[in-house]
């Protein structure tokens, strides 16, 4: 069980029954539990959609598009049936906020789950949960059950004449399949490959049936929209950045933790005082905002705040909330090489800038890191991401190119060092200095 | 081929939640595997006649997820994140602290077959870092000494 933090700026929306006993369904029910989605069982299809769209709620998995118009998208008709699948994928490094929603609110989860469907007119709602996450699949098996033997889900839910279905799926290990379309490969059964778009989830998703995805935090936000209203909510944030969002912050923080702070909540204010700031009287050398994939700031960068607009203004991404933060200690070419060893890792193969693009970089830092660089390599290392960025069949290729052209961009000075064997002592040489250099 | 009861009747249940028999197919590899240490060429005869699937597509599947093994391997597998979050607090050091005191590499296992060691990409602990995983269970903002004691707890309760 991961520990809980607190800091006095957090609003509490999302994380407002984390330590309150609410994995009990009596006690979520206590808590408001449940009744977000006898509210919208009262409206129209389209009134519950409008309200999510003007309370600016944007998808907390890391591309932030509005929750409320991906539900519009959705087909009234459909001679298939339409499907809610949350994503429970959580694998962006730097990221670890979906398991604490399941593992303290789970009910919050189903709800808003439920809440989608009956927007959509769905009968249909998988939680994909990772396979890691095992002790988080027994507390959402759990919940499920509770709420079935309680007449929440199942036929005629709450005497509305609604039937509605919900189950729990877990994966087993692919940072891929947190991708939209490679997560319905994978609760079809098959390896986890992006599908090509358009057709998109909304018209042409699991099973071939219409199918809304989205976050686990992003559903876990709309109860507390539906019963908060959706002007509440918006103005807890900034403009078109509704709420809040989970901030897990990381790296070299003396109080680490995942915290919740409103939309805009400023990076530099939420470094030194949230998190405590830099441990050992070292000083900050760059911050990684929103999860690995988003372009590295540098400590003149950070007073800005953190929302999409804003990140994106700045040259980076707000992602997936996932703030990690670097100080002077660590070696530039180093952290990029682990970086990219990660997406080389994860990459499916699919497509070949992703495939190669992601191997040949990995290969290029490793012996760049090693010792054995030479000046075109730096060139190289920016040149590959470069293309990659926008020619792949899904984001893992941009999400690989954007941070590597961020680090060469802003650290190209440390590239150039490394050539000279500073500052990064060399490590072992050996076998990596052998790694192709390419033309 | 015999499973454990609880194995089988969450299998049928499963069945019943999707509208295709193989959606189930990557949660019943993982649970298998969790059953017999690894998926041996009989399970995947086995979980492929009853899916309708061919031989070759499971093990298509088993090769792109990375909990998924058809190798034998130690009983407590520590799995070791070096991803940014734990790198930056100190999990290489931690990885290779484990490869010397248990004396294995990257997915080796122990003569006595008790651990197994991987080097692991980031399973969601960050905030909590330097983290591992043994199985399933995450032990968080470990140092050398208290993955010594992680480690020795796995060790006795593997050799009561």
């Amino acid at each position: 069980m991961a520990s809980l933090v607190s800091h006095p700026d957090e609003v509490r929306v999302v994380s407002k029954r984390f330590g309150q006993g609410a994995t009990n369904i009596d006690r979520y029910v206590d808590l408001d539990g449940y009744k977000a989605v006898q509210k919208a069982l009262g409206m129209q299809p389209d009134e519950i959609i409008n309200e999510v769209k003007s309370s600016g709620l944007r998808g907390r998995g890391g591309a932030g598009f509005s929750t409320g118009m991906k539900w519009s998208f959705v087909p009234k008709q459909s001679a298939k049936p339409k499907y809610v699948l949350c994503n429970g994928d959580e694998s962006e490094p730097g990221t670890c906020k979906d398991r604490l929603i399941f593992e303290h609110d789970p009910h919050a989860v189903i709800e808003g789950v439920m809440i989608a469907a009956i927007a959509v007119g769905s009968h249909t709602g998988y939680i994909y949960i990772r396979g890691e996450y095992r002790y988080v699949s027994i507390i959402m098996q759990k919940a499920i059950q509770d709420a079935y033997a309680r007449g929440f889900l199942g036929k005629n839910i709450f005497g509305s004449g609604y039937d509605l279905d919900i189950y729990w799926h877990g994966g087993a290990g692919a940072y891929e399949v947190g991708e939209e379309s490679a997560l319905m490969e994978s609760l079809e059964g098959k390896r986890g490959i992006p599908r090509i778009r358009p057709p998109f989830p909304a018209i042409v998703g699991l099973w071939g049936g219409p199918t809304v995805i989205n976050n686990a935090e992003t559903l876990a936000s709309v109860p507390h929209i539906m019963l908060g209203g959706s002007e509440w909510y918006a103005g807890i944030g900034t403009p078109k950045n509704g709420g809040t969002r989970l901030f897990c912050l990381a790296g070299n923080l003396n109080k680490p933790g995942v915290y919740e702070l409103p939309m805009g909540y400023n990076l530099k204010k939420m470094i030194y005082e949230v998190g405590g700031g830099i441990p050992g009287g070292r000083k900050l050398k760059a911050v990684v905002p929103g999860g690995s994939s988003t372009p590295v700031l540098l400590p003149q960068e950070i007073d800005v705040p953190m929302d999409f607009d804003s990140l994106a203004k700045a040259g980076s991404m707000l992602g997936s909330g996932g703030v990690v933060v670097l100080d002077d200690s660590t070696c530039i070419v180093k952290f990029a090489l682990r970086t990219i060893k990660f997406y080389q890792h994860e990459s499916c193969g699919w497509c070949i800038p992703c495939r190669e693009g992601t191997d040949w970089l990995k290969k290029t830092l490793t012996r760049f890191h090693a010792g054995a660089g030479l000046k075109k390599d730096i060139d190289n290392i920016y040149y590959l991401a470069e293309n990659m960025l926008g020619k792949t069949f899904c984001p893992l290729g941009d999400a690989a190119a954007m941070p590597t052209m961020a680090f060469v961009k802003k650290f190209r000075k440390e590239f150039e060092d490394h050539l000279e064997g500073r500052p990064c002592p060399f490590e072992k040489v050996g076998a990596v200095e052998q790694l192709p250099v390419m033309a | 081929m015999k499973f454990s009861e609880e194995f089988e009747s969450r299998f049928t249940e499963m069945l019943t939640h999707y509208p295709t028999k193989r959606s189930v197919l990557v949660p019943t590899l993982l649970y298998a595997q969790d059953e017999i240490g690894s998926l041996t060429g009989e399970i995947i005869a086995e979980l492929a006649q009853r899916l309708d699937l061919t031989e070759l597509e499971v093990r298509n599947v088993i090769s792109y997820y990375s909990m998924l093994t058809t190798k034998p391997r130690g009983k407590y597998n520590v799995q070791v994140c070096t991803n940014i979050a734990c790198m930056l607090r100190g999990g290489e050091e931690l990885l290779d602290h484990c490869k010397k005191k248990l004396g294995i590499g990257h997915k080796g296992t122990t003569q006595d077959g008790l651990f197994a060691l991987e080097e692991v990409e980031c399973i969601g602990a960050c905030s909590w870092a330097p983290a591992i995983q043994v199985n399933y269970d995450f032990h968080e903002n470990l140092t050398i000494e208290k993955m010594d004691k992680v480690l020795d707890e796995y060790r006795k309760k593997g050799t009561q």
